[in-house]
């Protein structure tokens, strides 16, 4: 039951295996560029679900500057969130620069084909 | 002498300046922006281990921003890190000086700069793993590390380049994903991000026997994922491609220096954020102890079976890791000691050998396979000599870099149990096999040709600066082999404080 209670941390790894399982195991680049961002959020509600305390207040000191810290949320998992989607976006954006210049040369985005492709050309012969 | 605390951040933040001022600048500046800022941080370096050589605990750890431990971020300096930051810096300064010629050929003009942009990020990356003891921060300069290395791996013209690099994006991001998952199930456990307060806590926690399974998986998930980053067994795949198409300056950088910097992370993983006692309680010693050893011997196999020069040099690179992940494995001090000596053994060698199989492989054109490299060293003398200095370090030659640390792990493997048997095993395998590939090559190199081939004659004054830096590392190579004891004796002191001042 206890998947009943945490069910924003199992929902989290089940997105996680998806993707996880997505960019291991496609065959289409494209697919796991997804699989790589399903995995990336998995992990980012895993972080937020961790720093959210039920009842709690969003962690902004109020106009008159009384601060008690069992009134908010954690927000260091907030800042670790924003720090990884900057960081996955990053790798989105090196990996579709990739992709695209992969598609110009081999015309297919399967990867099986463009290994195929590459060790029958004899660069180095 | 207090301003020397400041030094590890302001190499880092000098790192990420250049990698911005170089894009203002032409190739050439940018050239000489990434050779100064890998001078001056080597002297920042330096001067980090100077002072911790001689202050009285030998550690010291900065406070990064306004807050203290453990709500605010941090860096720490003891004596392993600033002597691996500055070897890093050393190693990529000479590789890129020595491959400057064949990035000017390998790499498009149009993205010079750009190459320099990501050595500096590379470089600023590498000093934030050495020196971070924030187990996020780490995380983010991995990713960092990992984007710039693909870069470099791209920036080469070779069509089969962008599929190297989509190789090594793909375990990168898996080895990655797995580190991210780690770290978040580390943090949900202890609720902190620094080292030392993440390691009270598991030592708490693994005392009471409280959320062991957790803790356990966590820890797998971090060793095995850096695992992957690093190329071990069954994990080194990856290899051959990303080295072997690269420019020589960037398999140097890539096999010499990053694949060890992510090691140097995976150890300080182990001895200041986990604690050397839960992690081999928890078993993953024998796993990495096994891989190790299977990576010594597959890699050699596979180097054996290779006919192209670059290739047998990156699977080599697999096997030489092995070596790391078996000290790494075994768990003791001296294991330890002669691991990290495998590091620097390693990382003084394998940039040599990326350099001078390029040299040579200039001599016929650009071909890699043996049969038409054979009498390159004639050819090529500064790289056949280099080459040669290279295979014997390899190989385990007395006078070599390379002899001491497969003398040290020898000396640790006593004393395990079922463990000595199979290291010392596995040593005398791996050496045979190492003597046969390399020896195979550089009779190889040295014998008359038998392919009739347009062949170029590259004397010391075409390549001045190519053949000065392999000479170089090639007697830094045989320095280190010479005079080992006072780099043994720095890391038995850093080892110390390593493991117990946090």
């Amino acid at each position: 039951m206890n998947f009943l209670i945490n069910y924003e941390e199992a929902t989290s790894m089940v997105l996680f295996a998806i993707g996880f399982t997505m960019l291991v195991f496609s065959k289409n680049i494209m697919k796991k560029i997804l699989g790589l961002n399903i995995m990336d959020t998995g992990v980012y509600l895993f972080l937020a679900s961790m720093g959210y305390i039920e009842s709690k207040l969003t962690p902004i000191v109020p106009a008159n500057g009384e601060v008690n810290v069992s009134d908010y949320i954690n927000p260091i998992p907030a800042g670790l969130v924003l720090t990884g989607i900057v960081v996955s976006v990053s790798f989105s954006a090196l990996m579709l620069a990739l992709t695209v210049r992969l598609y110009k040369k081999y015309r297919t985005l399967n990867l099986d084909e463009i290994y195929e492709k590459c060790s029958t050309e004899d660069e180095y012969e | 002498m207090e301003f020397i605390k400041n030094f590890p951040f302001i190499t880092i933040v000098l790192s990420l300046f250049c990698a911005v001022i170089c894009y203002a600048f032409k190739d050439k500046k940018a050239r000489f922006v990434s050779y100064f800022l890998l001078v001056l941080s080597g002297a920042l370096s330096a001067s980090v281990l100077a002072y911790n050589l001689f202050s009285e605990t030998g550690y010291f750890a900065y406070r990064m921003g306004h807050y203290d431990a453990p709500i605010g971020n941090e860096i720490s300096a003891g004596i392993l890190e600033p002597f691996f930051a500055l070897l890093f810096e050393t190693v990529m300064f000479l590789s890129l000086v020595g491959g400057a010629n064949r990035i000017l050929k390998d790499v498009d003009k149009s993205k010079h700069r750009f190459f320099y942009i990501m050595i500096n990020l590379t470089h600023a990356a590498l000093m934030s793993l050495c020196y971070t003891n924030d187990i996020y921060t780490a995380y983010v300069f991995i990713e960092i590390c990992t984007i710039a290395s693909c870069a470099l791996l791209m920036a080469s013209k070779k069509d089969r380049s962008l599929v190297a690099a989509t190789r090594y994006t793909i375990f990168s991001l898996i080895g990655s994903s797995l580190v991210l998952i780690g770290i978040v199930l580390l943090y949900s456990v202890t609720g902190h991000l620094l080292f030392p307060q993440i390691f009270e806590a598991i030592q708490t926690l693994w005392a009471t026997g409280e959320y062991t399974a957790p803790l356990t998986i966590a820890l797998g998930l971090i060793i095995s994922g850096l695992a992957i980053k690093s190329g071990m067994f069954p994990f080194h795949w990856w290899m051959p491609d990303t080295y072997g198409t690269a420019t020589p300056s960037a398999s140097g950088i890539l096999s010499g220096v990053v694949s060890k910097g992510y090691i140097f992370l995976l150890l300080k993983m182990i001895y200041r954020v986990i604690g050397i006692n839960v992690y081999m309680e928890s078993g993953i010693n024998n796993i990495l102890l096994v891989c190790g050893i299977l990576g010594m011997v597959a890699g050699s196999v596979s180097a054996i079976r290779t006919n192209k020069i670059t290739f047998m040099t990156a699977y080599s690179s697999a096997a030489q890791i092995g070596y790391i992940y078996m000290g790494i494995g075994l768990g003791t001090k001296a294991a330890l000691l002669a691991s990290l000596f495998q590091i620097v053994a390693h990382a003084l060698t394998k940039p040599m050998l990326f350099l001078s199989a390029g040299g040579l492989s200039d001599t016929v054109g650009g071909k890699q396979d043996f049969d038409s490299l054979r009498s390159s060293a004639h050819y090529n003398k500064s790289a056949g000599i280099a080459f040669a200095a290279g295979s014997l370090s390899m190989v385990g030659i007395p006078i070599f870099a390379g002899f001491i640390p497969k003398m040290l792990f020898a000396i640790s493997a006593f004393g395990h149990g079922w463990q000595t048997y199979i290291v010392l095993l596995a040593l005398a395998i791996s050496t045979i096999l190492n003597v046969i590939y390399f020896l195979r090559t550089l009779i190889n190199i040295y014998s008359p040709a038998i392919v009739d081939l347009e062949r170029k004659k590259i004397t010391l004054g075409t390549v001045k600066a190519f053949s000065v830096i392999v000479l170089v590392m090639a007697a830094v190579n045989i320095a280190v082999g010479l005079h080992s004891q006072p780099i043994i004796s720095l890391f038995e002191k850093g080892i110390e404080i390593f493991m117990n001042i946090r």
